[in-house]
């Protein structure tokens, strides 16, 4: 959609040709600076001692540990709040409601709300002091400071990314292709696989994307109810900072060169996707 | 199919969208429900395809208690004021949907159903188009496929909402007198929705005027013209006369009927 409005406006809009190289090269210039440049001296500074010494330090059964937590904290979030996140925007973008307002608001507090904040919210409910700390500990059931509280923790900061990317997106598309495959004798389930499903794959898969980034990086709600018992409750970010303040330096990079790598794959899977169903991304886009 | 409104309201919040209304609409006709932007139209021919539910009445088809049946069970083909054609899928894809949507039981098999895809690409004269998308067709080929999609399924009826709103005058007296074939053809009760007074008295059979959520008239073109029943009915098919050619400001068009027909 922006394609078209560009290639509209360029006709429209025109700079000199120096000024238009010299905007491009200060764009590019301070991306690099600001986006690439710290990403380049993690990975610089995790090799420092060659790659052996950083293969060996991820290699250590604390840091396996974390990254199986990691993963494995990602592979449960992720699906959860992408159906919760779906579920959330079709309500919103399909039914007047009252309230509505207020649950869409709602999705934002996670990106509002400090994630320090979160997390001693977790502990005031769930810790051994908190609201459910008696009922917990008699049913001996371990929340905060355990793998059910960094869950929680990692559940709140990245509910509003798949949600918030569907709403705009299903909103636009109003319900009419919906009530027309329900006209057509679509069951509904049927309706969503074949006509929902495909009209929001993309803005899915980005919100699914972010998410999953976001899952995997999350350290300060996870920070206040993980305990940090290595081994145990530390994630890949937890991690990082124990190393990098142990002054273990070459494991801490090597561990954030990690963490950056996954991120990266992530993105550049988003990207072959875009560009290997290009064109019948723009045929669909709009009508 | 024989549809029969029987004491329809429907409310919306509270405000009423349609007081309650009756109507019946014999098997086979061409049903016009016509009347400006917030009279009820739109709501009654959706509560029809069961897209909305009333909050009061009963709908009766062929005699038989269908208020509560689902839209899926209705056997109504819809056609939106959008379209709402599949974006994601081409012409043929559109048109097959509702075919292959079925039970496996009820569904027909592929060829056959590439057949009647191929006989509805025919019957509404774009047989060229079957491997097009949605976003690569003119407003006028749009609004035929989403008719073609509609008679797929073989409903009972056939439900269109401001099917011509979109398109210039041109496109829609050639789309009008399409439909007029298509039923006359094939015979399917048909009930469509429009605000434009001229193309409900000279597509339909009969008439209902609706205004505020009520039904003012319901009649042949004939007598709707001729014996309007109340102030609104008159005020509003007044509009729809031939318009008497302006002489006060030059040449002018008498652009009624369509024959742009230039007086001195």
């Amino acid at each position: 959609m922006s394609g078209s409005a560009l290639a509209s406006a360029s006709a429209a809009i025109t700079e000199p040709r120096p000024w238009r190289l010299l905007l491009t090269l200060s764009a590019v210039a301070l991306a690099a600076l600001l986006l690439l440049a710290p990403i380049a001296a993690v990975f610089a500074e995790a090799l420092r001692e060659g790659p052996l010494t950083a293969l060996r330090s991820l290699g250590a059964p604390d840091a396996v540990s974390a990254i199986l937590l990691t993963l494995g904290i990602a592979l449960v979030a992720v699906p959860v709040n992408a159906a919760a996140g779906i579920a959330a925007a079709w309500a919103i973008a399909k039914f007047d409601f009252r309230g509505k307002a207020a649950l869409v608001t709602l999705i934002d507090l996670p990106f509002s709300v400090s994630p320090v904040v979160a997390g001693l919210a977790l502990v005031l409910l769930y810790g051994a002091n908190g609201l459910f700390g008696g009922w917990l500990a008699a049913h001996e059931l371990k929340i905060v400071f355990a793998l059910p509280g960094i869950l929680l923790a990692t559940l709140f900061i990245t509910f509003p990314f798949v949600a918030r990317e569907l709403i705009p997106v299903m909103v636009e598309q109003g319900r009419a292709e919906e009530e027309a495959a329900l006209t057509l004798g679509a069951s509904g389930w049927h309706m969503f696989r074949t006509v929902t499903l495909p009209n929001i794959r993309w803005a899915l898969l980005y919100g699914v994307l972010l998410c999953n980034a976001r899952a995997m990086g999350e350290f300060g709600a996870v920070a206040v109810v993980s305990g940090k018992i290595r081994g145990q409750t530390t994630t890949m970010p937890i991690m990082i900072e124990m190393l990098y303040n142990e002054y273990l330096s070459v494991a801490a990079f090597s561990m954030a060169a990690l963490l950056a790598v996954l991120a990266l794959v992530t993105l550049a899977l988003k990207s072959l996707l875009e560009w290997r169903h290009a064109g019948l991304l723009a045929a669909t886009r709009r009508h | 199919m024989h549809i029969e409104i029987d004491e329809i309201a429907k409310n919306f919040r509270g405000t009423a969208a349609l007081h309650p209304v009756s109507l019946a609409i014999p098997s086979g006709a061409m049903v016009s429900l016509l009347g400006p932007s917030g009279s009820g139209k739109t709501t009654l021919l959706r509560i029809i395809a069961g897209l909305e539910q009333p909050s009061s009445g009963r709908l009766l088809l062929d005699g038989r208690d269908a208020t509560g049946v689902p839209v899926r069970k209705r056997r109504a083909g819809f056609v939106f004021q959008s379209y709402a054609l599949f974006r994601h899928m081409t012409v043929f894809e559109n048109i097959a949907y509702g075919l292959r949507a079925r039970p496996r039981r009820r569904r027909p098999a592929e060829s056959e159903i590439a057949r009647r895809v191929g006989h509805l690409l025919e019957l509404i004269r774009l047989p060229q188009i079957a491997g097009r998308f949605p976003s690569q067709l003119s407003g006028g080929q749009r609004q035929r496929v989403a008719l073609a999609r509609a008679l797929a399924t073989e409903p009972g009826m056939l439900l269109l909402d401001e099917p011509f709103g979109a398109l210039d005058a041109q496109v829609r007296r050639e789309l009008r007198q399409g439909l007029r074939d298509i039923h006359d053809e094939t015979g399917l009760t048909t009930v469509f929705v429009t605000h434009d007074q001229e193309e409900a008295l000279t597509l339909a059979d009969r008439v209902a005027v609706m205004s505020m959520g009520r039904i003012e008239q319901a009649g042949t073109p004939e007598e709707i013209r001729h014996r309007p029943a109340t102030q609104f009915v008159r005020d509003f098919i007044l509009d729809a006369q031939p318009a008497p050619a302006r002489i006060d400001s030059g040449p002018a068009f008498a652009e009624k009927d369509g024959a742009g027909l230039l007086r001195p």
